[in-house]
């Protein structure tokens, strides 16, 4: 290829990049443990509106942080209450358009191939469990809840020593999977996605707290337009049974 | 700054001190067979030991993982090394390996063959001849290539984080406190920690300025 065809190519990418640009597109920032599900509900949106949407991924906490540091999003789905009033008290997110439809849970898991049995929250301090996986109990939702729980269950103060905190609730399953850590402590929906993890106790949902992904409009939003309306499309039935697919719980 | 951030700056010290002396042996012993041997493959393993210091620390972090994982070499061990303070001892002296090397190589490639020869003639043996001959007249480089790796350790971050994960009290060092502190919104943490490591950083980088310009007076 000689370089006079190279340069045109380069450019006529450049335009086609720029091109895209123009085709309305959000960007939605959305917890860890959405990952799945919202990619597919993304694609089935795209299909029918042609309105594309971008995911970034990440630990609701971490994705707080770079919207309040001034990242380009067009929604914040997060994956506590908490995350999301730091936001709203910032000014950063819309409150009118702030709505929680999901709920989830929290398991417990362990690798495959492990005998390890845990039939309890009391179990978690057997002394053959020697490391939890949880995403950073400090900040990360998947992480406060499960601390949330084991603080209920007055067993925090002796399982906090085993724990490895994670980045994100993925982070956490994906340690668990290579079996590099005993246990772990993830949702119920993150377990069914891994064919190495197995759910050895399910937290019933009385002891554990209450679990809520609340998502709203970014007001520096680009497309706020666009935005509203995958917002809206969210809260569809049509999404709904996506989301009931992936094992997540619709509240009312 | 908090007795918690205190014992962060504490334990990055003394767990890359550990990895600096930890690779002294081996890595003087790779320098003086890359700086005077001429054996096959030798271009190759010079090679393979600049490898951390030119891959994605993450990407050594992840070798690192999968072969002392519960499913690599890690099984082998009764004792647990992934998600330890071990693993952060291993990743600190893989990352900085390269460093002590290349300096200490540079010095004793400097050091005159006729010394040690001499040395040799008056019946000194191979041993005593490296400590008493070879090492003290390429000190300065050594000690400056410790203190370079010492300082590649102190800041180590991709590979600590892989191997080892982030877990305050057992592996946190002073880079993955800030990265986490930062994230969580903690910034005064990370502002404390990360005026610990200008000073670390600078203390570890003047001395070792120091040690490779006298040498180059002496």
């Amino acid at each position: 290829m000689n370089f006079r065809v190279m340069k045109r190519l380069v450019l006529a990418s450049l335009l086609c990049g720029s091109l895209n640009l123009r085709a309305a597109d959000i960007t939605v920032f959305a917890a860890a443990s959405l990952s799945d599900v919202l990619t597919k509900i993304g694609a089935n949106f795209q299909a029918q509106t042609g309105i594309n949407v971008e995911f970034n991924f990440g630990a609701s906490s971490l994705l707080a942080q770079q919207i309040e540091a001034g990242a380009p999003a067009d929604i914040f789905f997060s994956a506590d209450e908490a995350q999301m009033a730091r936001l709203e008290n910032d000014n950063l997110t819309d409150p009118a358009t702030r709505k929680s439809i999901l709920a989830n849970s929290l398991v417990v898991i362990i690798p495959n191939d492990s005998a390890l049995q845990i039939k309890s929250a009391n179990d978690l301090t057997n002394a053959d469990v020697k490391q939890i996986a949880l995403a950073d109990p400090k900040a990360v939702p998947a992480g406060v809840y499960a601390k949330a729980w084991l603080e209920k269950m007055q067993l925090w103060p002796a399982i906090e020593p085993k724990v490895v905190p994670t980045e994100n609730v993925r982070a956490a399953l994906a340690a668990v999977a290579s079996g590099n850590v005993d246990a772990g402590v993830v949702y119920k929906t993150d377990a069914a996605i891994s064919k190495n993890v197995k759910i050895t106790y399910e937290v019933p949902r009385a002891d554990g707290p209450d679990i809520s992904y609340p998502m709203a409009l970014v007001k520096g939003s680009l497309q706020p337009d666009a935005a509203k309306k995958f917002l809206n499309y969210l809260s569809s039935k049509e999404a709904g049974q996506v989301f009931t697919q992936y094992g997540f719980l619709l509240r009312e | 700054m908090s007795a918690a951030e205190w014992q962060i700056v504490w334990f990055t010290v003394w767990v890359a001190a550990l990895s600096t002396l930890t690779i002294l042996p081996i890595g003087l012993a790779l320098a003086f067979a890359l700086a005077r041997g001429n054996w096959p493959g030798k271009s190759i393993v010079e090679t393979f030991i600049t490898l951390p210091l030119v891959m994605p620390p993450v990407a050594t972090g992840l070798i690192l993982l999968t072969v002392l994982g519960k499913h690599g070499g890690g099984g082998w061990f009764d004792f647990r090394i992934v998600f330890t303070w071990r693993a952060v001892l291993l990743a600190l002296s893989v990352m900085s390996l390269p460093l002590l090397v290349r300096s200490a190589r540079t010095a004793f490639e400097e050091v005159n063959p006729r010394l040690e020869q001499i040395a040799r003639t008056l019946g000194a043996g191979g041993w005593r001849v490296f400590f008493t001959i070879t090492v003290p007249l390429a000190g300065r480089g050594i000690i400056g290539g410790m203190l370079l790796a010492f300082a590649r350790a102190l800041g180590e971050f991709g590979a600590t984080i892989m191997v080892a994960g982030n877990i305050p009290g057992k592996t946190q060092t002073i880079s993955l406190g800030i990265f986490e502190n930062v994230t969580i919104g903690q910034n005064a943490q990370a502002y404390h920690l990360l005026a610990a490591s200008v000073v670390l950083a600078f203390i570890a980088v003047w001395s070792s300025e120091f040690f490779l310009r006298r040498k180059k007076t002496a």
